[in-house]
């Protein structure tokens, strides 16, 4: 038979009909759902980096950098061309742990993409950027791995910027640091000034967007945005006066511990009595700021934040003591504005009976009878218990505590640091409540005793289990005894050195009670005024004008004859009139901690110096000389170089 | 009109087959002289076997896909360090020698065609056989190429030619008795030994192309039924009895939901689609698609040129590309019908299915339409064996029509 004809054109519809449908499909494809494709080939070769702004400096009050920037050699390594080798890039990070002596494994974990399971360090920037493993690397390793691509196909070593302390420890825990961001990429500010003011040192990081390949090669870039720099921080911090700060608080410590007290740590701080701003602010021990540059060490980390040291704590706003006698300048005005005359001559007796306790005058002396400035000048103790003493009973609105939340104390101060301590003015109400938390561990210490302590000190688990018994039974009260201890600062107030200092600052300017700021002016990278940092006023005393003077010329005498004499020695009192107040906090079982709260010059105050020493002995003894020191090296006295600046001495 | 005799059947053509030129060709003859004219008449018939109605798209498409091809090659050639214009120079060179054996299966005539058609079908079997052996050499899961002196072949290309040369020669006297029980032998062999390889795509093509060639050659309908339904037994068995390897069921999975694994098994299909779709109206211009340059597609010069016409070139670009093949085609049929024997007519309409099985197993592969099979676009996809087959059948075609204008 022959081939049929008639069976062509079926042939010639179907493929028609192939070609017809090819056809709707593509136009399907490629206009109808052109857009949803677009977007995902979109997605597939185009990627956003981001790329780091360079991080502003801070400055000193005379434009001194405090932190700046750095280039420091950094390795980096790209995952996508270390996932392009054989085995995944494992001998090239193996090589590259070797040269850099580091643990291979730590290579390994900083280059993990951050994920809900993955711990610390790990990367969290996009994967498509190289990912820096060690910073400032020695330039000889940079050049060894420029030099042997072969060897290390994949790490770059590129100077990058870095966080840089020209004046090394200075200022540390007022500087903070920096920590890896929680989202994205790169390092944001973790505590200090660097975390405070993240926003303004930050800049605006930019953006590139590039083509890749599959293998997530560039291939060009379509768009740049530039980033924009941080802007640069000025602070009211003089770098002079804050070495010298930091200098005397070490040198008081050591002095202390060489008379045989523990001096744990300590603190320090400058005001200006007039404006609020931080001049000075130092706590000891200090540690160098160089160890967060590139990734803290687990190690340094632990020594750092561990133990009795803890260096990372900011002591001047972060740690709080009783203030002990600095007190008095509270209690004097409260005293004085609850009807005792400024001008009534008091008894200072040995001790003083509270109820059934016998209060002890400090040092059990019998001073006689004498007027409130010779209270001051003094610190009597049993003056001030019968103030508190007479006010408990008459009195229920609690005078002292609310003069002493006048002063600014029970409540942070505001500063432009993180992480402060508020302090505690305990009353009725606080009272009430701690007994409330602590109440059922406390009955049980009363029943059972205290039969570790009891093994080594009998006597001191019997003072214990008396105190847990009483406590137990009528801790909930305010008794006069709280009273007495609140008079001169003792007992369960706590206050840190700025809040003593800016208490203090506003007795020396006539009452202003300022939120003190560290950060003075935020300027543009071109030198810009962006915007002004003003202490703002957060309150004023409640005290005349003419109570304060009192005060304040009761506090100059001080040093001349008073608890800081001794101290004070040989200073040159006429060429600089430092007027202060000792505070000697005493704990059951633990050296004494040392205060010394000034202001200076007495008639006219242009700053307040406040040191505090941990276990350091008495105000006198350990705080006091510190303050001296602080004082002469800022107005140049007993032959040292003035660190203040001649306009800030005037 | 002369008539013709082949096999003992006159065959009259058809009035409008003849293409006008030739109603209006001069009847008389200035130089004068029986011999003389006849001379002159063959140089003008070989001329004439010229059929530009089908050279012109192959042509274009060859132009195309050789273009197509730089494009796709280029960046991956860069990226290794290599000379970028590597596969522009190959292909090009495919192109030529495949329009060399097109030129000499044209001018070849009816006889040496015929007479030619077994000694190429057993070379093919033999190519089969051999890539079989420790000879051949694996891609893609598929043992399919022959490597002869630094040069892969791909036997199962040029065996597609011959296998609808073989069974145009065996349906030419009829799809029944002894000519269909042939006819199923002669698709039978090359079939096997492709499906040994495997290649599930070139299988699929030539069934199709058998299937359409029996159909044209008249089989009765219910042994056409009878054959589909076997036909869909055996893939039915295929599937059921584990005769296909994991990376066929993979793949014919992977088509029912592409996007099931889209980094996976599905990586392909979704790139060729965003690919495609991307490309818009009249798409990013050549040498300019991202999705390509970027190195996406993988595959992408060989199964998946579609792809590139369809980024850089637009909607525009890549329906030319099928309006060309379609064109192609519809001569391809064009030819057929109007062919004088019944080989020709076979050989013609066998090619037109093999060509159209072809475009719509990879097009549609390609925009998600059909599993993801390793077969090349005709004309358009990078590769010595399928170009020269390619072209080798747009021959075959000519050759059958020379017959018919002569």
């Amino acid at each position: 038979m022959r081939p049929s004809r008639f069976r062509l054109p079926l042939v010639h519809l179907l493929v028609a009909a192939i070609f017809l449908t090819l056809l709707g499909r593509l136009w399907q494809v490629q206009i109808l759902d052109g857009e949803r494709y677009d977007r995902a080939a979109f997605a597939d070769h185009v990627r956003h980096i981001a790329i780091p702004a360079v991080r502003g400096r801070i400055l000193d009050d005379r434009g001194r950098p405090l932190a700046r920037n750095r280039a420091a050699m950094t390795i980096s390594v790209d995952r996508v061309e270390l996932g392009r080798q054989p085995d995944r890039g494992r001998a090239t990070l193996r090589a590259l742990a070797a040269l850099l002596d580091r643990p291979y494994e730590e290579l390994s974990r900083r280059m993990t993409p951050c994920g809900p399971r993955t711990g610390k360090p790990c990367w969290a920037g996009s994967p498509y950027e190289p990912i820096p493993v060690a910073e400032g690397v020695p330039a000889r390793t940079a050049t060894q791995i420029a030099e042997r691509p072969e060897d290390f196909p994949g790490v770059s070593a590129a100077p990058e910027p870095v966080r840089d302390h020209p004046r090394g420890e200075l200022a540390a825990h007022v500087l903070g640091y920096l920590g890896p961001a929680d989202e994205g990429a790169g390092e944001v500010g973790r505590d200090g000034l660097e975390a405070s003011y993240e926003a303004d040192l930050r800049g605006e990081p930019g953006s590139r967007e590039v083509v890749v390949d599959s293998a997530g090669q560039v291939l060009r870039t379509v768009r740049e945005q530039p980033p924009a720099p941080g802007a640069t921080l000025v602070t009211s911090i003089d770098a002079d006066v804050q070495a010298v700060t930091e200098r005397a608080l070490e040198r008081a410590v050591r002095k202390a511990r060489g008379r045989g007290a523990p001096a744990d740590s300590g603190a320090a701080v400058v005001l200006e009595a007039r404006t609020g701003r931080v001049v000075a602010m130092a706590s000891y021990p200090g540690y160098d700021p160089e160890v967060w540059t590139g990734g803290i060490e687990p190690d340094d980390y632990r020594r750092l934040t561990s133990g009795h040291d803890r260096p990372l704590l900011s002591r001047a706003i972060q740690a709080q003591w009783p203030p002990a006698s600095t007190w008095k300048v509270v209690s004097t005005a409260a005293a004085t504005g609850a009807g005792y005359p400024l001008k009534g001559r008091y008894d200072c007796p040995g001790s003083y009976r509270v109820g059934d306790r016998s209060f002890r005058n400090f040092g059990g002396a019998d001073l006689g009878v004498m007027d409130l400035h010779e209270a001051l000048v003094q610190s009597c103790d049993t003056i001030y218990y019968r103030f508190a003493h007479q006010l408990w009973l008459k009195d229920h609105r609690d005078p002292m505590q609310r003069m002493a939340r006048a002063f600014g104390f029970g409540a942070e101060t505001g500063v432009d640091l993180p992480g402060e301590a508020a302090g505690r003015v305990p009353d009725r109400a606080w009272k009430k409540a701690y007994w409330e938390e602590t109440r059922q561990r406390t009955c049980e210490e009363a029943r059972e005793g205290y039969p570790e302590t009891a093994r080594t000190d009998p006597g001191r688990a019997a003072y214990l289990k008396a105190i847990a018994a009483e406590n137990c039974a009528r801790g909930y009260a305010w008794t006069a005894g709280d009273a007495a201890n609140f008079s001169i600062g003792q007992g369960d107030v706590l206050a840190t050195p700025l809040q003593l200092a800016r208490a203090y600052a506003a007795l020396a300017n006539g009452g202003t009670l300022f939120s003190p700021r560290v950060g003075k002016e935020v300027r543009g990278p071109d030198g810009r005024l962006v915007r002004s940092v003003v202490p703002p006023v957060t309150g004023r005393l409640p005290v005349p004008g003419k109570t304060l003077s009192y005060i304040r010329d009761a506090l100059a005498e001080v040093p001349k004859s008073g608890t800081a004499a001794g101290a004070f020695a040989g200073f040159p009192l006429g060429k600089l009139a430092v007027a202060g107040k000792t505070g000697t906090a005493e704990a059951y079982g633990e050296k004494d901690t040392s205060w010394f709260a000034s202001f200076a010059p007495a008639d006219d105050p242009r700053h307040v110096v406040v040191a505090v020493i941990s276990q350091g002995g008495s105000g006198g003894e350990a705080a006091a000389p510190a303050v001296r020191e602080i004082w002469s090296g800022m107005y140049g006295l007993e032959g040292r170089t003035a660190a203040l600046p001649a306009r800030s001495r005037r | 009109m002369t008539p013709f005799t082949s096999g003992g059947t006159r065959l009259v053509p058809r009035r409008d087959d003849v293409p006008q030129w030739r109603a209006h060709a001069p009847l008389t003859d200035r130089a004068g002289g029986v011999l003389t004219r006849l001379r002159r008449d063959r140089r003008r018939a070989a001329l004439r076997a010229v059929d530009w109605t089908l050279l012109v798209p192959a042509l274009l498409l060859c132009l195309t896909g050789t273009l197509l091809v730089w494009s796709a090659t280029r960046p991956r050639m860069e990226a290794a360090g290599e000379d970028p214009q590597t596969y522009l120079k190959r292909q090009a060179a495919n192109v030529l020698v495949g329009l060399a054996v097109m030129t000499a299966i044209t001018l070849s005539g009816h006889g040496a065609l015929r007479a030619w058609t077994t000694p190429a079908y057993l070379a093919g079997l033999l190519g089969l056989a051999a890539v079989l052996t420790p000879l051949g050499t694996t891609a893609n899961g598929a043992q399919s190429w022959l490597s002869l002196g630094g040069l892969d072949v791909q036997p199962s290309e040029p065996a597609k030619v011959a296998l609808v040369l073989m069974l145009a020669a065996v349906l030419a006297d009829g799809a029944r008795g002894r000519g269909f029980a042939l006819a199923l032998a002669v698709a039978a062999l090359p079939l096997g030994l492709i499906m040994l390889q495997p290649d599930l795509g070139t299988a699929m093509i030539m069934v199709v192309t058998a299937g359409g060639m029996l159909v044209v050659a008249g089989l009765r309908g219910r042994w056409i039924a009878l054959l589909a339904g076997a036909g869909v037994a055996a893939a039915a068995a295929a599937w059921f009895l584990g005769l296909l390897r994991p990376h066929q069921m993979q793949r014919l999975l992977t088509f029912a939901d592409p996007m099931a694994d889209p980094q996976g098994a599905g990586y392909n299909a979704t790139q060729a689609l965003v690919t495609v779709g991307s490309g818009g109206l009249f798409g990013r211009g050549l040498f300019r698609g991202d999705q390509t340059g970027g190195r996406f597609v993988p595959e992408q010069h060989t199964d998946f040129v579609f792809t590139v016409a369809g980024e850089e070139l637009g909607f525009a670009g890549a329906a030319l590309i099928l309006v060309l093949l379609w064109a192609l085609l519809r001569r391809a049929l064009r030819v057929a019908d109007g062919a004088v024997t019944p080989f020709g007519r076979l050989a013609a309409a066998g090619i037109a299915c093999w060509l159209a099985a072809q475009t719509f197993v990879n097009v549609g592969m390609v925009l998600g339409l059909a599993p993801i099979v390793g077969v090349p676009l005709p004309f358009v996809s990078y590769g010595g064996s399928s170009t020269v087959a390619c072209l080798a059948a747009v021959g075959v075609l000519m050759s059958v029509r020379r017959q018919a204008v002569l």
